[in-house]
């Protein structure tokens, strides 16, 4: 009876799950979404906390409290500092996943060698490798987004580093087939560990030679990473509900990877395999033009005068926190009768919908924000584009530079408006180590400084007030 | 063996599912919809529930109450974060 409560459980949560992202689909019902997840996942626990094996309590109510206590502050941080939570929970997740695993595997070698037939050790063996570099892995993701002192921000690379990597992950699948067909020799548990260490260090060697720009894909990846693991722990506990939560999970994470990579014109084998971030020299180009700076004055006549200005915001806007200013030019601009847009491209930001969630945030109604496709055939009608924070996505020689590291990616067609306004923090080149020519075209002026200072500028001229406020 | 068989069968399934569900996903909304899949994917907390508090040795259900804790933070965490963002989206 109580059995059947759980299987019963286990049937409702799942559907709960698959609606609470089917809800997904627009942000009109998309919180009830949330409710959806919840009531599963309360059902889910319950129904297996009243289950009879499970006869110590205390452990279970105080790491349940711990889960609050840290999981709450986590809830609340920044929503410029979201991809660091998010690469963080996928490092939980790992963990959970690898650990589980471990403890799996102990517990089969003190039961005998019945219990660990060669299925069930192979799926213990994938989760723990599959968890446990997801768990370093998604750390080593969250310093680097986070920006911790002791983790290189720059992507780091040096000779032979792709057989190195290779061969981690060679020896620790292959320690991992012997423990599989020997799980009780007596070697086996220190074998067991040893793979164990090896994707925790090779976790580590995946992430040291990735970029800032490429995260939104690597985040993407560990979330099908985390996802899979909990395939795996489903398979290792015999639980339908936890194959089906984490195969959703994994194919979300799929799906935005292939996403992303689409977005960057990066191959999605050449990410699997991590040899990707490695910053190319500059290209040279041949004739170097001068910017042409504006005032804020200037560039405030320019916009007063546009029917339609496109903002294409990218990651220096969450740097400089400018989006509630963004918000003030916003609000002008409309007042006034203008049409304002926001050209969203897919990597822009440090995660996927990242600009989505600082927008929405500043207040910014999500009907103007509109994708890369979508904007591209409007943007020669487009009066003024303005450029906040962002580069490569905006290079035109992505284009046609067939050297150039960008080259193929798809970007939002900033250089075919009329009048192109450009704010940057510095004149150095972007992620890509790479010229931008955008900000030496004929029809492009520059606005130096930053990002939030500049709009902060720009919205005091257009409110008509002398600078005195 | 049957039951791994069936084991696979759901997962091939709810990877097609997922693959459905998560296409139709609103653009708007990758960030919350990867805070929400986290946490649902937390419903790894059944297992570590099992493993901290079966009557199995100390040690592994250490293992499991940290695993536990884990899992809870990503569920707590992953749900509130989620509907924070969702909140925000407004359409005027």
């Amino acid at each position: 009876m109580i059995h059947a409560i759980a299987q019963a459980a286990a049937v409702l949560a799942t559907a709960l799950f698959i609606f609470s992202l089917y809800w997904m689909n627009d942000p009109k019902t998309a919180r009830r979404g949330v409710v959806a997840g919840v009531t599963g996942m309360v059902i889910a626990v319950g129904a297996t906390w009243i289950q009879p094996e499970i006869v110590h309590h205390g452990w279970i109510v105080l790491a349940i409290l711990a889960g609050f206590i840290v999981g709450v502050p986590l809830s609340l941080v920044p929503l410029t500092a979201v991809p660091q939570r998010t690469a963080l929970s996928h490092a939980f997740g790992g963990l959970a996943a690898g650990l589980v695993g471990t403890a799996e595997y102990f517990l089969g070698v003190g039961e005998g060698p019945a219990q660990l037939t060669a299925f069930r050790m192979s799926a213990i063996i994938a989760e723990i490798i599959l968890g446990f570099l997801t768990f370093t892995g998604s750390l080593m993701a969250t310093g680097k987004l986070q920006e911790v002192k002791w983790i290189p921000q720059r992507p780091v690379t040096y000779f032979g580093q792709n057989v190195v990597n290779v061969g981690v992950l060679v020896i620790a699948v292959a320690l991992g087939v012997l423990v599989v067909l020997h799980p009780a020799a007596p070697w086996a548990p220190r074998a067991f560990l040893a793979v164990a260490g090896l994707a925790l260090l090779f976790g580590v060697l995946l992430i040291i030679p990735i970029g800032g720009a490429d995260m939104p894909t690597v985040i993407s990846i560990l979330n099908s990473y985390a996802g899979l693991s909990a395939v795996a722990m489903g398979f290792v506990l015999d639980n339908k509900l936890l194959v089906t939560a984490g195969a959703l999970d994994g194919s979300s994470g799929l799906i935005l990877s292939i996403i992303m990579c689409r977005a960057m014109n990066r191959s999605f084998t050449n990410v699997l395999f991590g040899a990707f971030g490695t910053v190319q020299k500059t290209v040279a180009v041949g004739e170097q033009k001068a910017w042409k700076q504006e005032t804020t004055e200037g560039a405030a006549q320019l916009l007063e005068q546009a029917n339609l200005v496109v903002v294409i915001p990218g990651y220096g806007m969450a740097v400089a926190q400018a989006q509630h200013k963004v918000r003030e030019l916003y609000d002008q601009l409309t007042k006034r009768g203008i049409a304002v847009k926001f050209a969203i491209h897919p990597v822009a930001g440090r995660m996927p919908g990242h600009m989505n969630v600082l927008l929405a945030e500043a207040n910014i109604p999500y009907t103007a924000l509109v994708e890369m496709e979508e904007i591209n055939p409007d943007m020669p009608q487009c009066d003024v584009a303005l450029v906040i924070g962002a580069n490569d996505v905006v290079n035109p020689a992505a284009r046609y530079a067939k050297g150039s590291p960008i080259y193929g990616m798809p970007i939002i067609d900033a250089d075919k408006a009329k009048t192109v306004l450009a704010i940057k923090r510095s004149k150095n080149p972007g992620f890509a180590g790479i010229d931008n020519e955008l900000y030496v075209q004929d029809n492009t002026w520059m606005l130096f400084g930053d990002a939030k200072a500049v709009i902060g500028d720009l919205v005091r001229q257009l409110a008509g007030g002398s600078g005195l406020h | 063996m049957n039951d791994y068989w069936s084991m696979l069968f759901v997962f091939v399934l709810a990877t097609f599912i997922g693959l459905g569900v998560i296409r139709r996903v609103s653009r708007l909304l990758y960030t919350p919809l990867m805070s929400l899949t986290n946490a649902i994917s937390a419903i790894a907390v059944v297992g570590s529930i099992v493993v901290a508090g079966a009557d199995y040795p100390s040690t592994i259900r250490i293992i499991g109450a940290v695993a536990l804790f884990a899992s809870m933070t990503n569920i707590v965490s992953g749900f509130l974060i989620t509907d924070r963002m969702l909140k925000m989206f407004k359409k005027q």
